[in-house]
């Protein structure tokens, strides 16, 4: 992603910018100029406001990544999640400081300040929004255990032979 | 002085490694090498942590917790020796991450452990002389230590955030004195992954006598003596130096319980003093007077005379997490996911 391009969207990605209907208090994340909500659009243009999302939400949907895209090869297996905030938008991101066995529909999360990115070793860090449990989950509350390595299910360990 | 600290917050990444795992990779014994430093384990960031996010962390809850508009903060200062541009600074990205920018000012500073005690010193200068209404002040570090060095045993991650301030101050600065010489204890040369140390040198003439003097000249300062502290809080690159110099100087095991947090998070460097102070202001009530004493490698201390006012008792401490949930709780590494996390396996890159 290019340098200009992530910068633009640095309100977003650091500080959940989103947008307002001044009309009919529907939140949007990424923000709208427009409310597609309200009947007459073109008169919501002026009344299109900035609105931060809390980051507090609840997982509607997930999947747990085994293969990863590249520059995430260092997280696999980790956990990617349809957010639905308390304020209304559903975000995409990673549910991290989890173990995916853990993470459920229903899920409460709240949202965490993480690097996503690197563009290699002299290239500019992305930073942005991640997911963490809202509460610490039982099995990081109880005493200190290793780490359970996660297998690939095995439809994952099929589709690899395949490729 | 007319600042003090308004409010606080910290962050340790959920990660952690005992001293037997690590011994246990390098054929040492490293469970004794634990006991000997006093460290039970050391915590560690996730491949997506860093400076910038452990400090944004630390700042947001500190922010929360004060009900500080960000836009009324005039200065964000980040002490680190592990911040992630060796040019850019963090603290810009710290600042537009909790919504500070674009009218103040802000720098990064470096001095080994002690530059999270100097940004705490140069932002009492900017609120005390009405610059600036708030000023921020962060100690985090990512630090490593070269595989199978004896640093490997404790540097850890970990920061936290001081808010300072006129107005509502929870804890009072009565005054502050450093202590400084050019000590070659500890490095690290531009472009070297990790750094070196002297060894043994690191102690007698390096920690101890800068910790030291500059405590007595603090109590001197104001004229008080370690019985009347409630608590203190010195750097802790181990769990023993701490211990060690507070007995040498006086104080006994209850004043340090809550400052001493390094046995059980490791040593967080720019974090350690502050994550020691940010657990006392977790548990004080009004009127317990603290004194603290940074170090940093190169070397130098800070030392503050703190004492926790009325306001204390009804400042909100519920958003974020207390420095005693970051000591009780972790998820423990193997030594080859550690190493993995923190970037230790060479991967074919040129």
């Amino acid at each position: 992603m290019s340098i200009a391009r992530f910068w633009r969207e640095t309100p977003r990605r650091y500080n959940l910018g989103g947008s307002k209907c001044g009309n009919c208090n529907t939140v949007y994340f990424p923000p709208r100029l427009v409310c597609p909500t309200c009947p007459q659009h073109r008169a919501t243009i002026e009344k299109m406001v900035p609105f931060q999302l809390s980051g507090e939400g609840e997982v509607v949907s997930f999947t747990v990544v085994q293969d990863a895209a590249e520059g995430f090869e260092m997280q696999v297996p980790y956990v990617l999640a349809l957010v639905r905030t308390v304020e209304g938008p559903v975000l995409t991101g990673q549910v991290v400081d989890v173990e995916p066995k853990d993470v459920a529909i229903g899920l409460k999360v709240k949202a965490t300040f993480r690097k996503l990115r690197e563009e290699g070793k002299a290239g500019v860090i992305h930073y942005g929004y991640k997911f963490t449990p809202a509460a610490a989950p039982a099995s990081a509350a109880g005493p200190r255990g290793p780490v359970e390595p996660v297998r690939p299910t095995e439809a994952t360990a099929r589709d690899r032979a395949v490729a | 002085m007319k600042a003090g600290i308004v409010s606080y917050g910290a962050y340790v990444p959920r990660y952690r490694i005992t001293p037997t795992e690590i011994g246990r990779v390098w054929g040492v014994d490293g469970e004794g090498m634990g006991q000997g430093l006093n460290v039970i384990c050391k915590s560690v960031p996730a491949p997506d942590e860093d400076t910038i996010t452990i400090s944004t962390e630390a700042l947001r809850t500190a922010l929360i917790r004060g009900a500080i508009d960000p836009q009324a903060i005039g200065a964000i200062y980040v002490g680190s020796e592990s911040h992630p541009y060796a040019v850019k600074p963090t603290a810009t990205v710290v600042a537009q991450a909790v919504g500070a920018t674009p009218n103040l000012t802000a720098a990064d500073f470096e001095f080994a452990c002690k530059a999270g005690t100097a940004a705490i010193q140069t932002c009492l200068g900017m609120v005390g002389a009405e610059m600036i209404r708030y000023g921020v002040a962060i100690g985090t570090d990512t630090s490593q230590g070269a595989p199978g060095d004896a640093l490997e045993y404790s540097a850890s991650a970990g920061g936290a955030a001081l808010v300072i301030g006129r107005d509502r101050v929870i804890c009072r600065v009565n005054r502050t004195v450093s202590y400084t010489t050019d000590t070659p204890d500890f490095w690290r040369r531009e472009g070297q992954k990790y750094p070196s140390h002297g060894g043994r040198f690191t102690g007698e003439p390096a920690y101890f006598r800068h910790v030291t003097e500059c405590a007595k000249a603090m109590m001197d300062a104001v004229g008080a003596s370690p019985k009347d502290y409630q608590h203190v809080v010195f750097h802790q690159p181990n769990g023993k130096f701490p211990q060690r110099v507070g007995r040498q100087l006086g104080f006994n095991d209850a004043q340090m319980r809550y400052g001493l947090v390094t046995p059980f998070i490791g040593n967080t460097y720019s974090g350690a003093a502050l994550i020691g102070l940010a657990n006392v202001l977790d548990h004080a009530g009004p009127g317990e007077r603290i004194l603290m004493v940074g170090y940093g490698s190169g070397a130098g201390s800070d030392g503050f005379d703190l004492e926790t006012t009325t306001e204390i008792a009804t400042f909100d401490r519920s958003f974020g997490r207390p420095v005693q949930e970051y000591l009780d709780q972790g998820v423990e590494l193997p030594y080859a996911v550690y190493a993995k996390f923190r970037g230790k396996i060479h991967m074919g890159e040129t």
